[in-house]
């Protein structure tokens, strides 16, 4: 490992928070019973979003974090530069 | 009134086993009567970890079969006469535990003892969940990995739906149990530390056990890690379990095996 790379190395543990965190709220959709929650909202807001501008199924993604206390939603769409929307 | 305890993690080598015969031994060294019941069923293994494997006569299936008395299975330990080990067999099936016939064993059990702790196998068949079915209170015992993570969030959905207390409409209780923890490497982003695990899960801390050899020199000798060495940094951990799983509060530390500078310079005892 050269020294550079020791500074640089970014830390693992964060890598499998996030992870786990994407999977299980994938997971706790079909174990429950429930459809699965994340694709479905993908989806929908996909539909809803592709009414004004033209994005890629892949520049849209849904985060569901479940806590104790709190959950959060996080939608997150990258939308084409304007030369890109104009072609 | 007695109270059914499972220990259960879906994922294997978490230290179910050793968990089990730990908290068992601690909560026997504090006056209560204790079983510990071995539900893996074809892979036995809390008979060798408590040092009762010569001893095995009569075993779970027997008595759910009816083919043995209660009292004929019962394996008392040597060193405490309040802690008890009811054996899986290592022959049989694991089809052959019914509900019912779990349910009569442990109702019979509930009369004789204060706790009773069933040991889960791995996994999320037949064993598995007969050893959660009739539990009032689990703990899930989870490492600081992703594959236990996610597995223990699994068993976490089957507590709270297939067992006879969730049918009921109750809530089982649940506690986590953080084994095989290093602080150092968490400390260091190497490893899951304990808030992340709790975030994902979402269920209540009972103890962070943390990674110790003292662990396998326990289990060598066929004597759980509280009984073993109580005031090594695992034993200290699953004391503290088990005074948190009576419900006092316990400043939540994790426990280490402080080395002396002898210890240091002259290297580890033989065990």
């Amino acid at each position: 490992m050269s020294l550079l790379s020791f500074f640089n190395r970014r830390t693992s543990a964060p890598v499998a928070r996030e992870r786990l965190q994407i999977l299980l709220a994938h997971e706790r959709g079909i174990v429950g019973g429930k459809p699965d929650l994340v694709a479905q909202l993908r989806e929908e807001i996909l539909a809803v979003v592709r009414r004004h501008v033209m994005v890629e199924q892949d520049n849209v993604q849904v985060k569901m974090n479940r806590d104790a206390d709190i959950s959060t939603l996080e939608i997150e769409i990258e939308i084409p530069g304007p030369a890109e929307a104009r072609a | 009134m007695a109270k059914v305890l499972v220990v259960t993690s879906g994922k294997g080598g978490v230290g179910k086993t050793t968990s089990s015969a730990a908290l068992g031994a601690a909560l026997a060294h504090g006056g209560e009567k204790v079983v510990v019941i071995d539900f893996d069923v074809g892979l036995r293994n809390l008979d060798l970890v408590m040092g009762a494997e010569r001893r095995v006569v009569f075993d779970l299936i027997n008595v759910v079969q009816g083919d043995a008395k209660l009292n004929q299975a019962l394996i008392r330990d040597k060193r405490m006469e309040n802690l008890s080990l009811l054996p899986a067999s290592q022959t049989r099936d694991k089809d052959a535990l019914t509900e019912e016939g779990v349910a009569r064993v442990l109702n019979e059990l509930r009369e004789k003892f204060d706790w009773i702790i069933c040991d889960s196998p791995a996994g999320i068949e037949r064993g598995a969940t007969m050893a959660m079915r009739h539990a009032d209170v689990a703990v899930v015992v989870t490492n600081p990995e992703v594959s236990s993570v996610r597995d223990s969030d699994r068993i976490i959905g089957l507590l709270d739906s297939k067992t006879e207390l969730a049918e009921k409409g109750g809530r089982i209780e649940k506690h986590l149990l953080l084994t095989r923890y290093d602080p150092v490497r968490a400390e260091r982003g190497e490893m899951l530390k304990v808030d992340d695990v709790l975030e994902i899960l979402s269920i209540p801390l009972i103890g962070i056990i943390p990674e110790s050899e003292e662990v396998l020199r326990a289990s060598n000798v066929g004597s759980p890690v509280t009984l073993n060495n109580p005031a090594s940094a695992p034993g200290r951990a699953y004391f503290d379990a088990v005074r948190r799983l009576k419900g006092e509060t316990v400043e939540l530390t994790i426990p280490t095996d402080k080395k002396g500078l002898f210890g240091k310079l002259f290297g580890r005892r033989a065990a």
